[in-house]
């Protein structure tokens, strides 16, 4: 099946437009492609007319152009002909944003849906979902532009079975500056469902990291997807929900009573090396982290601070999360010691976490940067910049992000995100270096690395 | 060949539901895993005469197929000494609902492990390697892998375990093999990959390890529902 129309249309025919009612969703998805994206946009409503001197066609066959994305928002009764509408017309692919399927008790109209478009081969995302959001492209969101927070364009590709849990991770990925290629709402899943995602991302040049909101597989479907997820060559990150079993019945084999659905779903995420996150913070951390860098680590971690108390915390945090922090060699604390300011020498900590105390300068953390990014016992380093240490300056971020460019160790950084540290945080982002707002955050995002496994 | 034998063992034990001890471990045997040797003795006088070709001590465990879980119904004894004490033993088993007669076997000494298998209906089938023994569903320490295993994955899963160092040989106390333990989980994925979803789970427990050996002690195969 191919998805490419459907997710890269050039045209779209908007199917249920009212002509009285503009608040009505059809209207809202017809009005903001039209005025603020560059797909060109067509209202199609069964009694036809004119909406502010714009053509309503009757039917999407009557459209003087090849439409590749019909957005379908009727009543659920009539979604089946307008498919077939849409299939007669050579149409590229629908989201039905329409509700009243399976998740009413209406399974056989929804069967019928995927019966009419599996014949033809035609590809359709939902019902009753959210549907496509694409920045800069399209927006088939039935959500006023106005209230929606939109994330940058970039690469990371979100897919969810919830429409809220999709529009909340794009509130929190526009926050941490985490760009996305396509955020998809795949609601009842009729046809389109995770793998078919799976592998649309799998080939999509503009796709890095791919993100997956679960509720749960339909029969070996899990295994499927955990299979293709190996081989796709490209991160995997899922968030699952429904973790707590459901009551106990009576169980007979002990197998059966220790392996309960959560505890197998997590174990075999990580034997095919898709990273779960545990909440919705991880979930965006893990794809800032695997966007800039789509590697595995074992987890040995230097700390790089010039606050001892964070040096301690972010050790523990590390530990926490099956990261260590291995002591460096005497030679490489040699090294690094004759690498900074003679001020701060006999003052700072090189054993690691590395603490070069409030009196260094940016030149004092590119030394040890430049140092560790060297020494192979260090997979990935963490820097704790604090902006108010009096020395450093706002230009550091860039700077080593520079240092990563050439020495290619990973470094994820911690800033507090607030207004008045913007240009230090925008130093690492803009060159693509993670930069968290919390250790605890940046310490999931060099987990993420540690969980990931490339193939 | 084993496909053979194991469509056998599955029809017969199709009403039941599940797939007695002997049955199961003759299976087990067969697809290439270690199980004690055994005898199903149908009287006191097989029981005796294989109790003495493998020496004392012996462990007797009732066969009915209407006890799952032996335990339950005080279905095995261990440590059985001498022909007296075993026809006591098989005069108190045959008092046992369904009672067909009594599994004789040699006494192994170890760690208990379970080993295990789940037909998930998401993922398909799914091994499982934990500590055994009757806490098993207390301390839940167990590793979970969809099958098949690949070699890398037998070993994560043994190293996963918290007991992993009681394994490994803990204050002088003797490990376990870890080749044969690998080697027993491989076999294992290998035969449930063959069953396919007539089966709902199997329970290996214990499965008896030590220096030398891992030795399926008692196991039980679950079929799925009609």
């Amino acid at each position: 099946m191919n998805l490419k129309r459907l997710f890269k249309p050039e045209t779209m025919a908007v199917v249920g437009v009212s002509l009285t009612n503009e608040s009505h969703p059809a209207n809202v998805v017809y009005n903001k492609n039209r005025l603020r994206y560059p797909v060109s946009v067509f209202a199609v409503n069964g009694k036809g007319g004119s909406i502010r001197g714009e053509t309503v066609y009757k039917k999407i066959q009557d459209v003087p152009a090849k439409i590749d994305l019909a957005v379908i928002a009727t009543r659920a009764e009539i979604v089946p002909s307008v498919i077939s509408d849409c299939i007669e017309a050579g149409t590229g692919g629908a989201i039905i944003v329409s509700g009243g399927f399976a998740e009413t008790g209406l399974t056989d109209l929804q069967n019928r849906l995927v019966s009419i478009a599996k014949e033809s081969d035609f590809p359709f995302i939902g019902p009753n979902c959210l549907g496509v959001f694409a920045p800069g492209h399209m927006d088939t969101f039935f959500i006023p532009g106005e209230r929606l927070v939109i994330p940058d364009r970039g690469k990371v590709a979100m897919v969810s079975q919830s429409g809220g849990i999709l529009v909340d991770h794009m509130v929190k990925c526009a926050a941490e500056g985490v760009g996305m290629s396509l955020a998809v709402s795949i609601g009842n899943k009729a046809l389109i469902k995770e793998l078919d995602m799976l592998g649309y991302f799998k080939d999509d040049p503009e796709t890095d990291v791919i993100t997956f909101y679960l509720e749960g597989f339909d029969e070996d479907e899990g295994r499927a997807f955990v299979v293709a997820a190996s081989e796709c060559g490209k991160p995997v990150i899922v968030l699952k929900s429904g973790k707590t079993p459901r009551g106990t019945t009576a169980v007979k084999s002990h197998t059966a009573s220790i392996a309960g659905d959560y505890e197998v779903f997590s174990s075999i995420m990580a034997q095919y090396g898709v990273v779960e996150a545990t909440d919705e913070f991880e979930m965006v951390a893990f794809a800032e982290a695997l966007t800039c860098y789509q590697r595995s680590i074992q987890g040995k971690v230097a700390i790089i601070t010039g606050s001892g108390g964070h040096g301690a915390l972010a050790t523990d945090t590390c530990y926490a999360h099956g990261l260590s922090v291995p002591t460096l060699s005497q030679s490489a604390q040699a090294e690094l010691r004759s690498s900074v300011s003679p001020t701060i020498r006999d003052i700072s900590s090189f054993a690691n976490p590395v603490d070069l105390t409030g009196s260094a300068i940016d030149d004092d953390f590119m030394a040890v940067v430049r140092s560790v990014s060297k020494n192979d016992d260090i997979e990935c380093i963490i820097v704790l910049l604090l902006p108010y240490l009096p020395n450093v300056t706002m230009d550091l971020g860039a700077k080593l992000s520079l240092l990563y460019q050439q020495e290619g160790k990973p470094i994820v950084a911690y800033v507090p995100h607030v207004d008045k540290y913007r240009m230090l945080v925008e130093g690492f982002m803009l060159n693509k270096i993670p930069v968290a707002d919390s250790i605890e955050d940046a310490v999931h995002m060099v987990e993420a690395m540690r969980r990931y496994k490339s193939c | 060949m084993l496909r053979d034998n194991i469509r056998e063992v599955f029809s017969e034990a199709k009403e039941r539901g599940w797939v007695m001890e002997p049955q199961t471990k003759t299976l087990l045997s067969l697809a290439g895993m270690d199980v004690p040797r055994f005898c199903f003795a149908r009287d006191v006088g097989e029981a005796i005469q294989f109790a003495n070709e493998i020496t004392y001590p012996v462990v007797a465990k009732v066969v009915s197929p209407e006890v799952i879980h032996k335990s339950d119904v005080s279905g095995v004894v261990v440590g059985v000494r001498d022909d007296k004490q075993l026809g006591e033993v098989f005069a108190g088993l045959r008092k046992i609902r369904g009672f067909q007669g009594i599994i004789v076997e040699e006494t192994c000494r170890g760690i208990e492990l379970i080993v295990g298998m789940k037909m998930d209906n998401q993922f398909g089938p799914v091994i499982l390697l934990g500590m055994g023994g009757t806490a098993v569903e207390i301390y839940k320490d167990a590793a979970l892998r969809m099958a098949p295993l690949c070699e890398q994955d037998t070993e994560s899963m043994f190293k996963s375990l918290r007991a992993r160092p009681l394994l490994e040989g803990y204050r002088g106390a003797a490990g376990v093999n870890i080749d044969e333990l690998k080697r027993m989980l491989l076999v294992f994925s290998n035969l449930v990959m063959e069953f396919g979803k007539e089966v709902e789970s199997v329970d290996l427990n214990p499965v008896i390890c030590n220096a030398s050996r891992c030795v399926v002690a008692d196991a039980r195969i679950m079929l799925a529902k009609l």
